[in-house]
């Protein structure tokens, strides 16, 4: 379970991004973060693994502070959350197996991986998850030569690559056409109901939030609005997350 | 309405008028000072001067013919003496008369000249008696060379010289210097053509060692690297006090470890098995601490044979380095006119004998740092405050003591300071106090920046570097290592590293978050990170820059002569100031060739890779 207390950014230049955010989210669970852009999902997706520090507050999992811990334990923290990104954030240079690879430098030997040496397992374990979101095929070709929904793909299997029990995705689709958006956002729900993977998603559209969350929570500014089950968010709910001008489109 | 409005045009126009007197004075004062003088360039001496240099640059001496030198000699007495009969003169082909054939000392003769060429130069030299042929000297009759005329003749009236009689013929000599054969290439171009080839290589070498050396310091430059890094206070301390430490055992410890094998590699078979041998066993403990290993002592255990592994490799390194010493000079002897290939195994190998011991100081500091403020740093969360404070005092008052008193150490050493003892001890006790009373006010966790201090340190010292001239810098390594191209490199590889430092830095921090933040979030360390996020990204500006500066140190390398570093710039140097117009006339033809050349391929290049 991943607990999260109090949680509460301001960044350097003063711009309070999270403001005492508290919630828990059980194994299993697929829950959105909704709310307007700039409203703080990102941030709060980046305290979890701390790729943004947090000024105040906890997050614990499985009864261990990863705020608290120290670089080293936190590195080993970090390699049981998968992370996928609205740009994809892959090496758009290197190959896509090298890419796909990456995402076991946590486990591996770090002498090895210097020099771009995967064990054996790795790297059948790498095609496996190539194969499981589909683009087997795509090994070796540079990663730049992807569509975008193929790269994203690949954020996928790089994620997978960590044997992870939290996936956090921050606005995953959002760089999507819908069709590809649907075909991304049915692998993250079949992670999430056959690996048993707790998936943490950013969303956009309400529609993706109701036809794929167990539950989600709303952002304002930094401060939470609200907490429940999708299709508990009617027109009034849509206007105290989003703000009484907004209409809902999809 | 109007008034204010047109009370500031009033300013303005004022204001204008100002700055333009400013200018006006900034300028007289300039003009002033650089002595600008357009009379100079008017007087008629340094006009024929320019023009002299202008003529000498418009006829490069790029070849030469061979000269035959054509020889017309007449007897002549001097004094006159009737009973000598002086042959007759042989009118077939070039031929002089004199009239008189006799003089006294000091008198006047005419020299005609018939059947010469039309146009053809005429020296004329005064042939003294001499004992025998291999002592006969010219002594130059005419002061210029004599031109002839259309119809083959030429006339000059010489005045003979006072001393010199003699009671049997001497002679008249006029020498013709004819042109013989096909043109040739002059000393000049193959001294033009050597010290090309050694400016070429000379940038090459150069670019090389600084760009190996400026691309670990371009990650230590670039911010968005450096940032995040940050230390809790009680742990950097710690580190800070193993440094100096750490520097000084792993300097021993490799100088100590290279000296081993250096022993062994004095003697060749026994020292290359036992190279095979070391090379075995370091590859057998590579392979097994390459095994996952879990257990308490796993760490423990990877650690010790880790540091058995490096230890072991480095002696393996000294015993390289020394059979590649002994190899490289064996070599230089078989192997002729390729000799040049055994030089490269001896600088190589020498050079690893060299650098040894301070990679060894290297990695002693930054193990000692490291593993004193990881292991400090878990000591001082687990333990009680109090104790973590005392122990953080302890270590801040010393390692600012130490630290103070190194740094002193130098200052003292540098200046020859008299008493050097106390001038080192009372500051840095003063400044171990100092960081007592910091300790005791700072909390232990509290984080330090310490990237960003390595960041402004590294690029204070780029800065600094990059404003020294390399033409400044080679004299000093002219000093150090002798005139010659050697110092040239060290010049232009010092100013490289500088300059291609804070451009690759510049290039990190332009590079795409997004990746970093993707292989940080799998639970990469920052090694890992760097390789598999940050070198992708980096690649294609490092080989455009790299290209850049290669282009840059090759017209460097063609004036760092001028400052005693080698190559080209030496040759134009000597030639300009011997007043040898036309042979640096070849070489500067030489540097344009090759400056456009390596402009144009390095163009072609970047085109191709970026």
């Amino acid at each position: 379970m991943l607990e999260v207390k109090n949680l509460t950014k301001i960044y350097d230049n003063k711009v309070l991004a999270l403001d005492n955010v508290s919630f828990q989210v059980e194994d299993g669970q697929f829950m959105a973060v909704i709310g307007l852009s700039g409203s703080g999902k990102s941030t709060l997706l980046r305290c979890i693994n701390r790729l943004v520090e947090p000024t105040r507050g906890q997050v614990i999992w499985d009864g261990v502070d990863i705020t608290a811990a120290p670089q080293e334990d936190l590195r080993l923290i970090r390699r049981r959350i998968g992370m996928i990104f609205q740009q994809f954030n892959l090496v758009t240079r290197a190959s896509v197996l090298t890419n796909v690879l990456s995402g076991r430098l946590g486990y591996t030997n770090p002498l090895w991986s210097l020099i771009n040496y995967f064990p054996k397992e790795d790297v059948e374990k790498a095609m496996a998850n190539l194969e499981r979101v589909g683009i087997a095929d795509k090994a070796h070709s540079r990663a730049d030569e992807l569509s975008g929904g193929q790269q994203q793909r690949v954020g996928i299997a790089r994620a997978l690559m960590q044997d992870p029990q939290i996936l956090l995705a921050d606005e995953p689709v959002a760089s999507l056409d819908p069709v590809l958006a649907h075909s991304i956002m049915r692998i993250l729900k079949k992670l999430n109901q056959e690996d048993g993977i707790s998936v943490i998603c950013s969303l956009h559209f309400l529609d993706l939030v109701q036809q794929y969350a167990d539950r989600a929570i709303a952002l304002n500014e930094g401060r939470p609005v609200f907490d429940g089950l999708p299709r508990e968010i009617d027109d009034q709910r849509f206007k105290e997350i989003y703000g009484r001008d907004a209409e809902r489109i999809g | 309405m109007s008034q204010p409005r047109n009370r500031r045009s009033i300013w303005r126009s004022l204001a204008i008028f100002f700055a333009a007197l400013v200018i006006l004075v900034v300028y007289a004062y300039g003009l002033q000072v650089t002595k600008v003088d357009l009379e100079k360039p008017k007087e008629a001496r340094r006009q024929a001067q320019l023009t002299n240099i202008i003529r000498g640059l418009a006829r490069p001496r790029l070849f030469e013919y061979e000269e035959k030198r054509l020889e017309i000699d007449a007897p002549l007495m001097m004094p006159c003496n009737d009973q000598v009969v002086l042959p007759p003169v042989d009118t077939s082909g070039r031929y002089i008369e004199l009239t008189p054939n006799c003089v006294a000392l000091g008198g006047r003769v005419t020299v005609n000249g018939y059947n010469f060429e039309p146009g053809e130069t005429v020296f004329l030299y005064f042939l003294p008696r001499a004992a025998s042929i291999h002592e006969q000297v010219e002594l130059r009759l005419a002061d210029a060379p004599i031109e002839v005329n259309p119809q083959g003749q030429f006339t000059y009236v010489a005045e003979m010289r006072k001393d010199r009689p003699s009671d049997e013929p001497q002679a008249i000599r006029a020498v013709v210097k004819m042109r013989s054969g096909l043109p040739h290439p002059s000393d000049t171009l193959k001294d033009t053509w050597d010290k090309i080839v050694e400016t070429v290589f000379l940038a090459l070498i150069a670019t090389t060692l600084g760009t190996a050396l400026a691309i670990p310091i371009s990650f230590l430059g670039a911010r968005n690297l450096m940032s995040n890094v940050v230390s809790p206070f009680g742990s950097i301390m710690t580190g800070l006090l193993l440094a100096p430490v750490g520097g000084v055992v792993g300097f021993r410890l490799f100088s100590w470890l290279k000296g081993l094998g250096g022993g062994l590699g004095q003697r060749a078979w026994p020292g290359l098995g036992a190279l095979m041998v070391s090379i075995a066993v370091v590859w057998a403990l590579i392979l097994l601490l390459s095994r996952q290993t879990r257990g308490r002592f796993a760490a423990l255990r990877q650690g010790g044979l880790g540091l058995l592994a490096a230890l072991l490799a480095v002696f393996a390194l000294g015993l390289l380095a020394t059979l590649g010493i002994r190899l490289g000079l064996g070599l230089q002897e078989v192997l002729g006119p390729f000799a040049f290939l055994g030089n490269l195994i001896f600088v190589i190998a020498d050079l690893l004998a060299i650098i040894l011991p301070l990679l060894g100081g290297l990695m002693g500091l930054f193990l000692f740092v490291s593993l004193g403020s990881s292991l400090s740093g878990r000591f001082l969360r687990s333990t009680r405050p109090t104790t973590a404070k005392a122990f953080t005092a302890i270590a801040a008052t010393l390692a600012g003591a130490v630290l103070a008193a190194l740094l002193l150490g130098g200052i003292a050493w540098l200046y020859e300071v008299e008493n050097p003892v106390r001038f080192v001890a009372v500051p840095a006790a003063a400044v171990g106090a100092i960081m007592l009373v910091i300790s005791l006010l700072v909390d232990v966790q509290r984080p330090v920046p310490t990237g960003m201090i390595v960041y402004n340190i590294t690029r204070t010292i780029l800065n600094a570097l990059r404003s020294i001239e390399p033409l400044i810098m080679v004299v000093a390594f002219a000093v150090w290592v002798g005139i010659g191209p050697f110092a040239g490199v060290m010049a232009l590889a010092l100013h490289t590293i500088a300059g291609l430092g804070k451009l690759y830095s510049e290039q990190v921090e332009n590079i795409l978050e997004g990746p970093i933040e993707a292989v940080t979030a799998t639970g990469a360390n920052r090694l890992q990170t760097i390789v598999y996020a940050v070198i992708p990204q980096i690649v294609p500006p490092y080989i455009a820059f790299t290209i850049y500066r290669w282009d840059i140190n090759v017209r460097m390398s063609t004036i760092i002569g001028f400052g005693g570093g080698g190559g080209i710039g030496f040759l134009v140097q000597q030639n300009l100031n011997l007043l040898k117009y036309r042979d640096a006339s070849v070489q500067m033809i030489a540097i344009a060739i090759v400056v456009a050349t390596l402009d144009y391929a390095s163009a072609k290049v970047r085109e191709r890779i970026v």
